[in-house]
């Protein structure tokens, strides 16, 4: 257990000082999801009942919006100093360190947006009973994101306009992501409970869980190659 | 495409075709056939569809679109599991000519995609009096001619073609385990959102002549799917081998002819 531990622990470590040690670049993807929510009223008026009901669909799309921003940054830096094809060539399986520097990626940039969410919330007058069911379904949801971002990011890495690429690749991969995300809150709201849209996002971060680092393995060892 | 599924059966020695100097010539003799075959039915089917089949009692001429539309919708489908096998195979046996099968899939595909959108939105105009409604059925469609684009702007963006040949499969089996996934939330979101308002299921039983134009349409669209898909699988290899003495040598043919 601790054999495979050490070297998770190892990767998440450096990443999450490594993140510790940039936060200008942190804090410009939570700016940036701020500013994107807060111009929505501006958008589409300031009455508070249009507000309220688009509230979880802003703040989902934005928190989606601000995940994709940060994605590159997941292997970029790594595969321009040459770490990654040191990490590649160590006998430690490829997938446990891909997961841990997805978990230190989503600690460093998708936490961040699940704390300041409920706050956001309060801008758009969403009913307070609502603000949990907010805070878990974007608890649930953004970690799914990282990990399909993440085989989207290993896909371009070092790809001239990588962005946008990154951005038609995986975007509609998060449709269902954002369907059951901003779902859970509206549920929530008309009285039909959230439990089914949560229990299906908790069933597609295992899933994503499982399946995706063996991608996103699969597509660094040919990104390097 | 089924062809070449099935062939390995009937014979070990057609394996010798997964190399693309073998399966350049089978090709190029194959394509004329099925594009032979394609026109035919298109002029059968088409026929069938806008002459002899009757006017539908709830819609009038309008339905006659379905023709087209349903031929595409299914044939946009069906492509993209057959390139995510292609991607598969070529993956697990790392064969040149199965990654270039895939790519060569990938726009005809899409075509078939905006096709069916398209013809769609005709239909839904009279129909529905909108021209998009955000029906579970409509917004998969939009999703998958998004998985296609991005499936050919991923492998066209990489300069080196094995690169581009394993991250275009990786990116076409995501997707293709994606598919279901976006369909089945996208049909519970409209559920939660909107009742059954409109709906494509409630299509009045169809006469014969309805279904065999259908069907045939269908045919139709599946062999000019393997002509075009052949046609372009050897531009992509001539463009891939063009260093090789065998092309130089067909090339040179093909100067003389002209």
């Amino acid at each position: 257990m601790s054999r495979a531990l050490g070297p998770f622990a190892a990767v998440l470590g450096r990443d999450l000082l490594l993140a510790w040690r940039g936060r200008a670049d942190v804090l410009v993807t939570l700016a940036f999801f701020v500013v994107v929510v807060c111009l929505f009223p501006f958008g589409v008026g300031a009455e508070p009942n249009q507000l309220r009901a688009i509230a979880p669909g802003v703040l989902w799309v934005a928190a989606l919006l601000s995940t994709l921003l940060s994605l590159h940054r997941l292997f970029a830096q790594d595969h321009a100093d040459g770490t990654l094809e040191q990490l590649l060539l160590t006998p430690e399986p490829t997938v446990l360190w891909v997961v841990a520097k997805i978990c230190a990626h989503w600690i460093a940039t998708g936490l961040p947006l699940v704390i300041v969410a409920p706050g956001l919330a309060l801008l758009f007058d969403v009913e307070q009973g609502a603000l949990g069911v907010l805070v878990l379904s974007l608890a649930l949801g953004t970690p799914i994101l990282a990990l399909l971002g993440a085989v989207g990011a290993a896909l371009t890495l070092g790809l001239r306009g990588g962005g946008m690429l990154l951005a038609l690749l995986v975007l509609p991969l998060f449709v269902p992501v954002l369907i059951f995300g901003a779902g859970a809150v509206d549920a929530y709201l008309s009285g039909s409970g959230a439990q089914a849209h949560l229990l299906l996002l908790g069933g597609g971060l295992l899933g994503s869980l499982a399946l995706a680092p063996l991608a996103c393995a699969a597509a660094l060892r040919i990104a390097v190659e | 495409m089924m062809k070449d599924m099935q062939k390995p059966e009937r014979s070990k020695s057609i394996f010798r075709f997964a190399a693309p100097q073998m399966f350049y010539p089978l090709a190029g003799r194959l394509a004329p056939w099925f594009a032979g075959v394609a026109a035919i039915l298109t002029a059968v089917g088409l026929w069938l569809g806008f002459f002899v089949a009757p006017t539908d009692a709830v819609q009038g001429e309008v339905y006659r679109v379905i023709y087209i539309h349903v031929a595409a919708a299914w044939m946009s489908m069906f492509i993209y599991m057959v390139m995510a096998f292609w991607s598969f195979v070529g993956l697990v046996m790392n064969t040149r000519l199965s990654f270039i099968m895939s790519q060569a899939l990938a726009p005809t595909g899409a075509m078939f995609c905006f096709v069916a959108l398209w013809t769609g939105a005709l239909w839904g105009k009279p129909t529905w009096g909108a021209y998009w409604v955000w029906d579970a059925r409509l917004t998969s469609q939009l999703l998958l001619l998004f998985l296609y684009l991005g499936f050919m702007a991923l492998t066209r963006a990489i300069e080196d073609p094995r690169r581009a040949d394993k991250a275009g499969a990786i990116i076409a089996l995501v997707g293709a385990v994606n598919v279901p996934i976006i369909y089945f939330s996208v049909k519970w979101w409209n559920t939660l959102h909107q009742g059954a308002s409109v709906s494509l299921n409630k299509a009045p039983s169809m006469a014969t002549t309805m279904l065999t134009g259908m069907l045939v349409m269908a045919f139709a669209a599946w062999a000019y799917t393997i002509a075009v898909t052949l046609w372009r699988v050897r531009s992509l290899i001539l463009e891939r081998e063009r260093h090789t003495e065998w092309v130089a040598a067909e090339l040179n043919a093909l100067e003389g002819k002209i």
